[in-house]
Parts: C-alpha cells; structure tokens; sequence
C-alpha cells in the first residue's frame, strides 16, 4: 500500500458526506443484551463507506461504539485501554471533565436523560434516509438487532433546511479535508490560516497537522492472522484497529429559541433591526450565514486578522469562539529578522494578536441534525411555548477528543477568559454559572470603535445539554475485526 | 520598584511520616489541591507579600527509567518540598511566616528528618531553602498589593464608566478627567488606595547589572574553547540524540485522574514536574549552562509580560536537586492544562527542548531545538507521566488572569497620566 493511498471504501461514509441528500434521519442508542447475538450483528450489517455512489443511495447506516460498548462486546482490555484516555473515560462520568467542559448547573451529567449513571449507550446507529423512506429503513434495521441489543432512547430529528433551531445558517464553517494527501507529511509552521486540514486530524492512522501520527491500538500482526485489519503507516509490521476510523462525539443540546429572541428582543427594545443585529453579534453570522466581519462571497473564507478589536465581530461571538481562525504566528512585517522577532516574543503588537491558540489543531467536523419543531421568531416572541422542545444533536468527529473537541469546548466556548475577555463565557452556549472568586459570566461585551466596550449583562442559558457519549467510528474493516472473536482473546 | 524572590524547602521526610503528613496537608485545602487561604496550619492570606505557594511530596518512582539506561538507581528519599514567590527578600518573608504561623509550619515540619521540638524554624527552613537555577517572573515589581488594588480600581472604574459611544477625542479627554476625579474622591474617602511604588533596593540593582555583564564576559572568555571544541561539542550532541532513549509510555489513567481533579477550578493552575537529568558530565554540563543561559534571558529580557510568546505564565522555576541529578520544574499558569501544554508545543517548543531534552526519556531532538515538545504525543505523554500532584496550592488572587492584572495595570497608569495623545485616550477608555 502507497503513503498517499485513502482507503476510500474502509471509511464509513459521514466522514466524506453529510448526507444532505439523506434528509431524514434516526439515532438509535443501543445497550448490548445478548453479546453474541450483537457480534453476530455487528459483523454482518452493511455500513455504508465514503466511496462515492450515484445516485446517492437511498438509505446509509453508520455504526459507532463506546468504550463501554467495546467491554460488553468482550473486546479484550489491552485492546480497549489503547484507546485515547478521553474516550476510555467516557463523557459524563467525571467530575473533572464536567467541570472543563462546562458540564455542571442544568448541564451536570447527573440530571442528563442519556449518557451517565446507567444510561451509557454501547452503540450508536444512525441511520439517513431520503424523504419517506426513513420509517421502513428504521423498523427494519430495529428488527434486526432486537435480538442482540436493547434500544436505549431513540434520537429522532427533524430537517430544517440548513438551519439551526434560532433561526441561523448553520454547518457553513468546516475543514477542508485533505483527501488527496497534498499536504506534505511534516512538521512545518503555517503562517496563514488556512481551511485545508490534514486527514489524520480526522482519521486514525494518517499524518496530522503535526505530521505524526494520533495514538490508537496498534495490534501484533498474530491478534490478526486472517489480515482482517490494515497494517499501520508508521509501523507497518503492526495491524491498525484505528485506521480508517474517527471519534465521535453526541451531544444533544436543547435549545431555548422563546429564551433566546425574547432576550435579544429585549436588548433591542423590541426594535425588529436592532434584535437582529444584535443576534447576528452574538453569533459571529447572520441569519443568513454572511460573517459580520466583512462579507465575502464565500461564506467560509475570511478570517479576523482586520478586526483585532473585535468592532466588527465581537471577540467572543460564537464562530469567532469555535473557530479564530488564526495561523500559528501572528502576521507581521516579512523577513527572517521580523519573524524570529515574533518568535521569541519581542514584537508587542504580536503578542497583542497572540492571545488565542493555533486554530488548525483545533478543528473539528461537525456532522449534526436538529431535532423537535423549529419556531418562528414571533412564535418565539409571543411567548406560547408549544411544548416541545427543540434542539441539535450535535455530532462532531476527530482523531483527538482532547486536542479537538474538548480543547475547542473548555479553552475556546466554556472560558470565560477567551482572547482577553472577562465575565463572560460562549453567548449561546454558556451555562452562565458564576465563577469560583464568584464573580459573573452571563455577560457579553460588544467593543466599539471608540470608548469603553458595550456590555450586555443578565444573559440566561440558553442551550442546556441532555446527554452525551464518546464513541469511535471505526473503519468498516476494524468494525468486523471487533466483532470477532479475534479480539476478545487476550495477547 | 519592589524585586520578586522565591524559595524552594526541600526537605526528606522521616520514616513512617507520609501518611499523616498528606493527611495535614490535604486538611489545609478548601477544595482539592487548592488551599483555604485563612487555614488553621498555614494561613496563606496572613502573608501579605505572597503571590504563590505550593506544598508537594516527590517521590522517586520515575528513577526507574534509569534502568532502561542500564544504570545503577539510587534509592532516593521522599521529600517534602515548599515552595513560594513573594515580594522582597525571603528572609523576610519566611520570618513573617514564622510570626503568623509558627505552630503550624512546626507540626509541617515535624514529618521531616532532623526536625525536632526545639529546632529553630526560621534557621531550619533557610537552611533547607535550595539555590533556584532559573527562575521566571512574568512582570518584575509588580506586588501582590499591587495587583489587588489595582483590580479595585479596575472594578470601580468599570461600573461608574459610562458606556455610550465617545464621539470625539475631546469627549474621551473628558470622559477621563472625570473618572480621575471620580477616582480622587474615592481615594480621600478611603474607598480605593493606590499605594505608589517603593524605591527599587540599591543592592538588588546593583547585583542586576553585575549579572548583565557578568554572564555575557564569562561567555567571552569561555568562547574560545568553545568555538575550538564546537566540532566535538555537535558531534557528542548529535550522537547522543540519535541513540538517548525516548520513555514515553502513557501514564496511567488513575494518575491522570488524580493529576486532573485539582486542575481548572480557577482561571490559573499549577503544574508541578520532576525528572532525571541524563546520566553523564556532558548532560549535566549542558543543562547548567543552559538553565544560566534561561535565566539571564529572564532576569534581563523576559520581564514584563511574557516569556517569549507566552504570557500567560506568572511564575516559573527550575530548580535541581539531588546532586544535580534531578531537575524540578514548577509554574503557575492561566487557562486549562490543555492550552497550556499546546502553548508549550505550539510556542515555546523550542525552549522546551533546550533544557528537557537533557532529561532521561524526552521525545527525540535534532539540534537541541527541533523535534522533542513538537512531536505531540510523545510530548503530552511525557509532561502528564512527570507531573506530580501539587497537594497544596495557593494563589493571593484568585479569579484574576495575568491579562486582567496587565490590563488593570495599564489602567492604573493611564489614569496616572496627564498627558495622553487623542489616541493613546481613546485606547485607555477601551480597556474599561
């Protein structure tokens, strides 16, 4: 096998697609019942992989597993324990964790519907269909693993054409993945930011930004006498379990639409612009996606560099938050004297650009759907909660939970520190608990081109976790190898 | 301007005194690893000139990678080591802290070898305090009295200011002409204090500047033998590089949890790590010049605000100990472990490299620069496999992150000013 292969047809499909085409769409959280009657299952169920299909199909299923998943498969433990420590612990079974990633008040994992004490799935099986077609697909494919699995909960979803449950484009900001392998495999300093990110930030066993390789479980090539597994890039005498496979990340974030707009709305003293404007601040877009630092034809290609106030785009707005999109050096006059000036620090207008840390280890693909019945700003305004609830099951995927997803969530949208700021944590997503020395974090500030800062205090949580779990989203070929018996015997 | 000064107790414990020593020790926290500060054993807050302190136990377990080296291990003692940074010398300091707390620096103490009832505290602790081989402050002469009374001023400031778009630079001239008043009348009340700065001690000035041409004429002297032996020099260096063993294995994850429970409850934690320097005169030679090097680069470059692209570091030392055998590495930092650590990757791996490398079982180096803290897995495992858990943390001034301390220092002293350019108003009023 050449370096620069992709094994295209390992991949499961929702690392190269969105399945757009696929509007509908189902979650199923399983707990494992019968464990031979699952591996039975799970070896056999046909997983849709990134090779490109046209028409698009009908029908795709995506498979991810748990670390609890893996041990009530019997997968042997050494095995288990080469997985990422983040993923080994899980989301929403320690204190430490809840507390860096904002996990506590209405958000602790105590008080989750799904995801902690019990409720832990084992698998997740999300199933995409074309309209109509979802029903049959789900009963289906319920039927099939009844005999191996209990369905924990059921995540329905709802499609809303692009836009999340406030009312705004979302899904525009995503990597660019480097499926060509371009980019060279080393370490080198990227002075421009750049939308175009490495594959091994997305998928184990391919080079990441660093040009190296993310820990997985690299086995003994007599663990696989049968060559189940592909061998490792790095070690090619080894079999690589983690090849060709992501993590997962499933969050399901209710979202307060009647809160939210009745907040803004009252900022704006009831002003149809001024709410929208002020929204539109708060989140970095607006309604329609155009960022409002500076609008571009592209809606995903612009970055902050002319805005270091934040006049245009408050500093903490939410894209800006999940994604500065910044370099790893911030710019400045060329030449090697000015460059090693910046390097060592002795340039201050650098370091007053050099608050936020290098974006493109810090990506993320978002692969999520929204849920419940959307309502309308002046739905939301009058204030008739129709009972329902709303939200996104936000999904991400990385080769990294700790670089990438929880790095992104504590040091990026829970601090209450980012890029200089103070008392006030992520506009949308913010728990809005006070700090430990007590002082407050539900505000938001809106920097002006000249005097002190606008500052809006008082803001509510708007957007409350229910649940959550780590998973891995293996390639189809490391799917089957764990589903045999190969890889519950010990070494 | 008053000088920053740090000590560093290190101390063996006697036999059979770690269990109920950890026992006190973890009596003294208000919440895991992070200290009451009016606590019962060692009132941190009644120390006024304290911007740090940590209480750690260093094991040896690490010392079994010098089996993989193939040399002998030394069974080293367990320690008990205290540490701090404070404004003014720290005999005057320590001898405050026997004052305030005497008893129960005592019943600390009292665990440790050779300390016995009738022990004089304030000698005993000097006489434990060890030499730092570099040490770094993120803003030299600023006090903890400092940094508490400009954050009131801060407050004060930014809930009277008004926050309606400034029209024009006569109206931001205005604007701080009255919340210079504003700032007197609370001043006369008795509301805000801003205590001006102390005279800069003559001694400390002097020792500075002896230290800034010192170093440099030693490095000239030292230049000609080093430029003849260059080629020998890269050829040892190179060589070790290729063939040094890299010991990374992943730690494991009840440490890890440990290490991640007293983490990221304030904006600022502490990291604590400890390692084996190389064995051999080459490592060893190496690492002091380089550490001589670090801390002529903080006493005389590195001193307000950042340590070269960080600036989120308020205290840092090196210290070795055990016969130069070890090196304990010690800071205070703001934000989340994490950042932390991409910082060091993304920043500062470079000068990471330069001193850990002389470390058994860092990640592999190329040229003492490159590689190392830049290949990312190896590194992460290797810093959480070294840290050790700080039993006992305090900080004077919670909930405050080094950007907020120099931002309310830049507010102190643009409202100090009477002469600011139309500009130089406009951005003053911003960091309200």
């Amino acid at each position: 096998m050449s370096a620069s292969t992709v094994d295209v047809d390992d991949i499961q499909g929702l690392l190269r697609f969105g399945y757009k085409h696929q509007t509908q769409a189902s979650f199923l959280l399983l707990q494992v019942k019968d464990r031979a009657a699952a591996c039975a299952w799970l070896s056999s169920v046909p997983v849709n992989s990134a090779v490109t299909v046209e028409p698009p199909p009908e029908t795709a299923l995506q498979l991810a597993l748990s670390c609890a998943g893996l041990q009530a498969l019997g997968v042997a433990e050494d095995i288990v324990n080469a997985f990422s420590a983040e993923f080994v612990l899980g989301l929403g079974r320690d204190s430490s964790q809840a507390r860096r990633l904002g996990d506590v008040g209405a958000n602790a994992p105590e008080r989750w519907q799904w995801g902690s004490g019990q409720r832990v799935p084992h698998v997740l099986v999300m199933l995409y269909a074309r309209p109509g077609r979802l029903a049959a697909f789900q009963q289906l494919i319920e039927e099939q693993c009844a005999n191996g699995f209990e369905i924990l909960v059921t995540l329905s979803t709802s499609d809303m054409d692009g836009v999340e449950p406030f009312g705004f484009v979302d899904g525009i900001s995503q990597p660019k993945l480097d499926w060509e392998r371009t980019r060279a495999v080393r370490d080198q300093e990227q002075l421009a930011y750049s939308n175009l990110s490495c594959l091994g930030e997305y998928l184990l066993g391919y080079p990441n930004e660093y040009g190296g390789y993310t820990d997985r479980p690299l086995l003994d090539p007599q663990r696989d006498p049968q060559a189940l597994l592909p061998c490792a890039e790095d070690q090619p005498l080894q079999a690589d379990l983690g090849r060709n496979g992501s993590y997962l990340v499933l969050r399901q974030l209710r979202q307060d639409v009647y809160g939210f707009w009745q907040f803004v709305n009252a900022q704006a003293a009831g002003d149809a612009v001024a709410r929208e404007r002020l929204a539109a601040a708060m989140v970095g877009r607006t309604m329609q996606g155009e960022p409002v630092v500076a609008s571009t034809p592209d809606l995903n290609t612009f970055d902050y560099q002319a805005d270091p106030q934040g006049v245009r785009c408050p500093l903490g707005a939410h894209v800006r938050r999940a994604n500065p999109r910044n370099a790893d050096l911030p710019s400045g006059k060329p030449g090697l004297l000015a460059w090693l000036k910046r390097t060592l620090g002795l340039d201050a207008q650098a370091r007053e650009q050099d608050l936020v840390a290098s974006t493109r280890f810090h990506r993320m693909l978002r692969r999520g759907r929204e849920y419940g019945e959307p309502v309308s700003i002046d739905q939301a305004l009058s204030g008739v909660a129709s009972g329902s609830e709303t939200g996104l099951h936000f999904i991400c995927l990385g080769a990294n939970l700790a670089r990438q997803f929880e790095f992104v969530q504590s040091a990026w949208l829970a601090s209450t520190r980012f890029d200089g700021l103070r008392h006030e944590s992520d506009p949308l997503l913010g728990t809005r608990e006070p700090a430990v020395d007590g002082s407050p974090t539900n505000e938001f500030s809106l920097p002006q081109a000249q005097g002190p800062d606008l500052r809006l205090s008082g803001l509510p949580q708007f957007v409350t976790v229910l649940g959550g779990a780590y998973f891995f989203l293996p390639g189809i070929r490391a799917l089957r190898y764990l589903a045999s018996s190969r890889a519950k015997g010990s070494p | 301007m008053t000088p920053q000064s740090h000590f560093t107790l290190v101390a063996p414990l006697a036999p059979g005194c770690e269990a109920s020593l950890r026992e006190l020790l973890a009596s003294m926290n208000a919440t895991p690893g992070t200290a009451d500060p009016h606590n019962s054993v060692l009132p941190f807050a009644a120390i006024e000139r304290l911007h740090f302190a940590r209480l750690v136990l260093l094991d040896d377990a690490l010392q079994v990678d010098l089996d993989v080296l193939g040399v002998p291990r030394p069974r080293l003692p367990t320690v008990l080591s205290f540490m701090g940074d404070c404004d003014g010398p720290v005999h005057e300091v320590l001898a405050d802290m026997v004052r305030c707390a005497g008893d129960g620096l005592r019943r600390l103490f009292a665990h440790c070898e050779g300390f016995v009832a009738d022990t004089d505290l304030l000698v005993w602790m000097q006489a434990h305090d060890r030499p730092i081989a570099a040490s770094y402050v993120n803003w030299v002469g600023r006090t903890v009295l400092q940094i508490k009374e400009e954050s009131a001023l801060q407050r004060a400031l930014s809930t009277t200011v008004s926050r309606a778009t400034v029209s024009s630079a006569a109206q931001a001239r205005a604007l701080h002409g009255e919340l210079r008043s504003f700032v007197n009348t609370e001043a006369s009340a008795g509301r805000l204090v801003l205590t001006p700065p102390m005279a800069t001690p003559l001694a400390w000035q002097m020792a500075k500047i002896a230290h800034l041409l010192a170093v440099p004429l030693l490095g000239l002297l030292a230049m000609p033998g080093l430029i003849a032996f260059s080629p020998l020099l890269v050829y040892l260096l190179r060589r070790r590089e290729a063939s040094d063993p890299v010991i990374c294995p992943r730690p494991p994850v009840e440490a890890l949890g440990e290490l991640q429970l007293l983490e990221d409850i304030d904006v600022s934690n502490q990291y604590t790590a400890i390692g084996a320097v190389k064995p051999g005169l080459f490592r060893r030679w190496l690492v002091s010049g380089l550490l001589v090097l670090i801390n002529y680069a903080c006493r005389h470059v590195f001193t307000c605000g950042f340590l070269a692209r960080v600036q989120t570091i308020h205290f840092a030392r090196w210290v070795f100990i055990n016969d130069k055998t070890r090196v304990l590495f010690t800071s205070n930092y703001d934000g989340s472990h994490q950042g932390y650590m991409d910082d060091f990757i993304n920043k500062v791996a470079w000068g990471l490299n330069l001193v850990f490398s002389n470390g058994v079982g860092w990640p592999r180096t190329r040229w003492l620069i490159l590689g190392g803290a830049r290949i990312e897995q190896d590194f992460k495992r290797y810093q959480r496999r070294h840290q050790v858990p700080t039993q006992v943390w305090y900080k004077a001034y919670p909930g405050l992150s080094l950007h907020d301390i120099t931002r309310n220092q830049r507010i102190r002293e643009g409202l100090e000013k009477t002469q600011m350019s139309d500009a130089q108003t406009l951005a003053w009023l911003r960091l309200l």
